[in-house]
């Protein structure tokens, strides 16, 4: 607690009440009036299955997976300095130990996914131990052996398939937690209402990964995280812990992969070690969303998973040629435009939607 | 007897690991990059052997002395034109940006050379063997192993005992203080990346010899080049090589269990290693 001294509530009080003029502000009015844009657009989004089909509610499944995983990838090397190819160990073993509890536990399949989540966050504890032994590039690495680890385990563990993998049982997935009543609501089958459980699960998912890094952002400990980013040594010496502060994001993007790793999984029915733990899938793509959006900024990654949702439908079917194309863009948003899209529109523009910097007010006004 | 056995093998195979991550150990040593698409790079070059030979009825041997000075003058180019941008900045930039190259690698080898397995066909001396005090050794694993040694030891030289070697290590040791007495580091770097690319040439002739392959093999190059020089400790060639032996030691006797711990043991063991000794066992420091 000791990070910062901003967060004790008299130094608050001081720079709130403003006594010498000066005072300290994060929101904009521009964040006010999107707040008010949000919520109307997530309510419209709850209530989307009223009026959509069920192939765009699977689009916006994707979209939203993507949103919230690239949301954990930009917090760990966008905040916490820390570049991971190894989330995809995350999203694998929150699948893997959802699938668990639902076979062998016989927990509701919500109930598993946050178990799941709960599950991604205690691993973390020890794999962190482990990998944080290894600093910058060979962390990096570190991780992707870590996930490959549990890759092989998966594929030599014969209670959910082994290399072949598994399928939720039926009964599982029909009996599930608010089936029947969305059924009863909107009046469809229950494939169908399903699907919508699901989405409304992962539209909250989203949210409180979204939420809950804006929130740690914006907290002493955003404070922290953003100091260590301009200057690791410079941010130490002022009393920050740097390597708790990572190891929290660590902790938090964890959990993030596993409850993703466990929901599209969960839509998904059935599981298999090498898609479960594959390193394009949950790791490349994400860490493209992330580059081309904007590393750092909350849009960012939103912006990212909508352009890549967006291009995948265009381009797709042009195979290892669009992969290849996602690769030279990368490399080209990296060495030329490394803010990304969102940055771009940023600088251009001057607005930002989820404002994280602390500006300096004098007598409430901005300086110039 | 078969421990023994076991443990020869493993020691032939780790010269393999060690071609894999000569490349990786040197580039690192000289501008602190990991390369993330090195495994992809070397499944490149394996590729581009084995094309060369097949067009040109050429055997596969003096298809690698033709793709040699190729693949430095690629690696040479990529690192001039390229990796050179990212040198300056933070760590996330050359990162993503060989992660980038890695997914163009291994896509463009996909549309170029299908998914098939392929293997560098080197007729009767594949299957060879001989056997010394009971033992039987792979001719192509002796070879592979002597490459290792050859290949670090001309590494070594060329470091030590060259006008190239002492600029490599000025440059490594500060890139500053040598533009200050007249070395252009950027230079420098792209030999040195052109110098790994033929490491990578010898690697992946190697690799495509013994076994076969396919686009999709090049992480796990990666990783095990990763290991080797991680448990052989930062900046030692010769522990490379040592890192390389272990891994591969690691790998053979996992596989003894069952063929799938052959690749866990060796990260097992690789991580065992990082937690006792997170600097590698070679290592100076």
């Amino acid at each position: 607690m000791s990070d910062t001294h901003l967060d004790t509530s008299a130094a608050k009080k001081a720079f709130r009440s403003g006594t010498d003029g000066y005072s300290v502000a994060v929101g904009t009015r521009t964040f006010r009036i999107a707040m008010v844009v949000f919520a109307l657009l997530i309510i419209g989004l709850i209530a989307a299955p009223a009026f959509v089909g069920r192939s765009q509610i699977r689009d916006m499944m994707q979209i939203m997976l993507l949103i919230g995983l690239a949301q954990c990838w930009n917090l760990l090397a966008g905040y916490g300095g820390l570049i991971s190819v190894g989330q995809q160990a995350f999203v694998g073993l929150g699948a893997y130990f959802m699938f668990y509890c639902i076979i062998y536990v016989g927990m509701d399949p919500l109930v598993a996914v946050l178990a799941a989540t709960v599950g991604g966050a205690i691993i973390s504890v020890p794999i962190g131990l482990l990998t944080f032994r290894m600093q910058g590039a060979y962390f990096a690495v570190m991780t992707w052996v870590v996930a490959e680890v549990f890759r092989i385990l998966a594929s030599i563990y014969p209670g959910l398939g082994g290399g072949t993998g598994t399928g939720l049982p039926r009964s599982a997935t029909s009996e599930m937690f608010g089936i029947e009543a969305t059924a009863t609501l909107f009046d469809m089958r229950s494939s169908t209402s399903r699907e919508v459980v699901i989405y409304w699960a992962m539209l909250l998912a989203m949210l409180v990964v979204v939420i809950g890094a804006y929130y740690m952002l914006r907290s002493s400990r955003g404070l922290a995280l953003m100091a260590i980013k301009d200057d690791e040594v410079a941010a130490e010496s002022v009393g920050v812990d740097i390597t708790r502060s990572k190891f929290i994001v660590y902790v938090f993007a964890g959990a993030g992969a596993a409850l993703f790793g466990a929901l599209y999984h969960l839509q998904k029915g059935t599981i298999d070690p090498n898609s479960a733990f594959s390193v394009i899938d949950w790791t490349a793509y994400v860490i493209f969303i992330v580059v081309i959006g904007g590393l750092g900024t909350i849009m960012g990654p939103i912006v990212g998973a909508i352009v890549f949702v967006l291009l995948e439908t265009f381009l797709a079917d042009f195979g290892p040629w669009y992969l290849m194309f996602l690769g030279a863009l990368a490399i080209v948003m990296m060495l030329f435009a490394p803010q990304g899209l969102w940055g771009i529109f940023t600088e251009r523009t001057g607005i930002e939607l989820f404002p994280t910097r602390r500006r300096l007010l004098r007598d409430g006004k901005e300086r110039p | 007897m078969s421990y023994v056995n076991t443990i020869i093998q493993g020691l032939l195979l780790g010269g393999l690991y060690a071609l894999y991550a000569a490349g990786l150990s040197l580039i690192f040593g000289v501008m602190r990059l990991v390369n993330l698409a090195h495994g992809d790079f070397i499944v490149l070059a394996a590729y581009v052997i084995l094309a060369l030979s097949s067009f040109t009825f050429l055997p596969p041997v003096v298809a690698f002395m033709i793709a040699a000075p190729f693949l430095f003058a690629l690696g040479w180019a990529l690192q001039k034109y390229i990796l050179n941008r990212t040198v300056q900045s933070n760590l996330l930039v050359p990162l993503l940006v060989t992660f980038g190259l890695q997914i163009i690698v291994q896509n463009g080898l996909l549309e170029a050379f299908s998914a098939d397995s392929v293997r560098i066909q080197l007729g009767p001396i594949e299957t060879a063997s001989i056997t010394i005090a009971g033992i039987s050794m792979g001719v192509m694993p002796l070879l592979t192993f002597l490459a290792a040694l050859v290949v670090i030891g001309g590494l070594n030289a060329l470091f030590y005992r060259t006008k190239l070697g002492r600029r490599l290590r000025a440059t490594s040791d500060s890139p500053v203080f040598a533009q200050i007495v007249g070395i252009n580091p950027r230079n420098i770097f792209a030999i040195a990346m052109g110098i790994s690319f033929v490491v990578i040439a010898v690697a992946g002739f190697f690799m495509g010899a013994r076994a076969n392959f396919d686009p999709s093999v090049g992480p796990a190059r990666l990783l095990f080049a990763f290991e080797a020089v991680v448990i052989g400790g930062l900046g030692s060639l010769w522990g490379t090589l040592g890192g390389g032996i272990i891994l591969g030691v690691a790998q053979e006797l996992g596989a003894t269990i069952s063929p799938q711990y052959q690749v866990l043991a060796g990260h097992l063991v690789f991580l065992l290693i990082i937690l006792v000794r997170p600097n590698g066992l070679f290592s100076k420091q």
